[in-house]
């Protein structure tokens, strides 16, 4: 990771970027129909029930699809070549992230494969980036 | 049928900016200002005769105070690139119902020189993409709208070759089009390895460029059209719908294909009692070049999996079985940002017959939009001839 934007945690998103912070990923679960959604809100996506709870997950999921970001504009480092992925977690969401450990390089980069989270500093906050299992 | 489709409305003026491509000398309000007094040109109206304005961009306020119009009917709808052809359909919608007679559509972008443009990009860091993806670096339409692609290839066993395949036969109406901003022949090997590679799949040529212009269109009655000087130049709206998902690309209901394309689409057909075979010619909003592939497979032109052999087959290129992006497209012809306006202006120019690499006999064309990446989505059904 080479900087970028910092991001300004609101009201309905806090309890998300306060995990976050503690390098624990967790979302929302609704406890009427069962299921995971994101982005943070105060009722279910898939029900609208406001019986909604916050979980921590494992932070495991999949590699859906990605572009090799070669024009990255300031504040990030617009040398550096980001891996802009989207991962679909086991809890089926799914999160923009960066692919942060691995070359940025296509062939080293194969879809469905397994990611795994961890954070990164990022101003007063730490971002959720993941990484390939069994990756270098 | 309902009384805002069917052929009810009709668009009786259409322009684009006197000129396209880099105008540094002109502000965006500007850019709207010439787009519309020619397009009122072109209907054989003057300012008095307006008495609705929609746009996106600006505030309608701004367009109609800058124009001399007073409104008795605003649109400010504003979601993203194909905001025009909402407008279009909304103002089908107010004219039927009588909240308005004659409506103004105006589009105007200082994309590339950015003089006097609207704060309406700017990025807040509280808002949803604010939070959730331009943290990741998606900021830059080529490194967010771009992300699912690799799925949506991969889903079919499709290759970046089919990007490629987008972008040649695009380029084969451009080289013909003097306004067109790329017109340089291209191969797919060229597309490939030639072009700078700007955000993995995509090299430079998949994505659109990027310009200055406008472009503005007036809709009134079929009735009152037939009793204007444009009255044998009129194009009527048969059909249309909207749509939308999510304001962030990653909640997009599925990757590797667009539900508000889907619905959208199926709404403009079911409104216009038309199936695809009775189409003749598309405009698909191609910021990047695997949106022309999601759409042809999502509006039903083709299968799914189909779309890259019949883009490669030549079906979408100079004479064949579906013209499509005959400026172009956003690729080649123009992209001020809202690429929206261009591709109604090209597809009314299709169907009165005096577009720069005409199709003959066009006499049915769709439009379909795109807004904020894979946000929202329209479609429009014109035709040339009214029911």
């Amino acid at each position: 990771m080479a900087g970028g934007f910092t991001p300004t945690p609101t009201p309905d998103t806090a309890p998300f970027w306060e995990a976050a912070k503690e390098e624990r990923l967790a979302i929302q679960q609704c406890r009427s129909c069962g299921r995971h959604y994101f982005y943070p809100r105060d009722f279910c996506q898939h029900c609208s029930s406001g019986d909604v709870e916050w979980h921590e997950i494992a932070g495991t999921g999949r590699l859906v699809s990605y572009v090799i970001n070669y024009r990255p504009i300031p504040p990030a480092d617009p040398a550096t070549p980001q891996i802009i992925a989207l991962v679909e977690l086991d809890e089926g969401v799914r999160m923009l992230t960066n692919i942060v450990g691995s070359p940025a390089d296509p062939d080293c980069l194969p879809l469905d494969a397994p990611v795994f989270v961890g954070f990164e500093p990022r101003g007063d906050w730490k971002l959720p980036v993941f990484r390939l299992a069994g990756g270098k | 049928m309902t009384a805002m489709h069917n052929g009810q409305v009709a668009v009786v003026g259409a322009a684009e900016t006197t000129g396209l491509g880099v105008l540094a000398e002109m502000s965006m309000i500007q850019l709207h200002a010439d787009a519309a007094r020619n397009a009122m040109a072109d209907a054989g109206l003057r300012i008095g005769d307006i008495d609705g304005v929609a746009t996106a961009g600006p505030l309608a306020m701004e367009v109609s105070h800058y124009l001399g119009i007073t409104p008795r009917w605003l649109d400010g709808t504003m979601v993203g690139g194909c905001s025009f052809l909402l407008h279009v359909r909304h103002a089908a919608a107010a004219i039927a119902a009588g909240a308005a007679t004659t409506v103004l559509v105006t589009h105007g972008e200082s994309g590339r020189s950015q003089v006097g443009m609207s704060r309406y990009a700017a990025m807040s860091t509280d808002s949803a993409s604010g939070q959730f993806e331009a943290p990741y670096g998606a900021l830059m339409p080529y490194a967010t709208f771009t992300v699912p692609a690799l799925r949506f290839l991969h889903e079919r066993g499709m290759s970046r070759a089919d990007l490629a395949e987008v972008v040649v036969a695009q380029r084969e109406w451009a080289m013909a089009n003097p306004r067109a901003f790329r017109r340089k022949p291209i191969t797919v090997d060229e597309v490939l390895n030639s072009s700078p590679p700007v955000a993995y799949p995509f090299t430079r040529d998949m994505c659109c460029v990027v310009t200055d212009g406008g472009g503005a269109l007036v809709l009134t009655s079929a009735e009152r059209a037939a009793d204007l000087p444009s009255a044998d130049r009129a194009v009527y709206l048969l059909g249309s719908g909207e749509s939308a998902e999510a304001p962030i690309m990653s909640q997009m209901t599925e990757v590797g294909t667009f539900g508000a394309f889907r619905r959208s689409s199926a709404e403009a057909f079911g409104t216009a009692g038309l199936t695809h075979s009775d189409i003749d010619h598309l405009m698909g909003y191609d910021a990047f070049a695997h949106l022309p592939l999601y759409m042809v497979e999502d509006l039903g032109f083709v299968g799914r999996g189909e779309s890259g052999a019949f883009v490669a087959s030549g079906a979408t290129r100079p004479g064949g079985s579906l013209p499509m992006n005959t400026n172009g497209g956003g690729l080649s012809y123009t992209h001020t940002g809202m690429y929206g306006m261009f591709a109604m202006q090209e597809a009314i120019r299709q169907l009165r017959g005096d577009a720069a690499v005409q199709v003959p006999g066009v006499r049915t064309s769709f439009v379909q939009g795109v807004g904020m990446y894979f946000a929202a989505s329209a479609s429009l059904i014109f035709s040339s001839e009214r029911p």
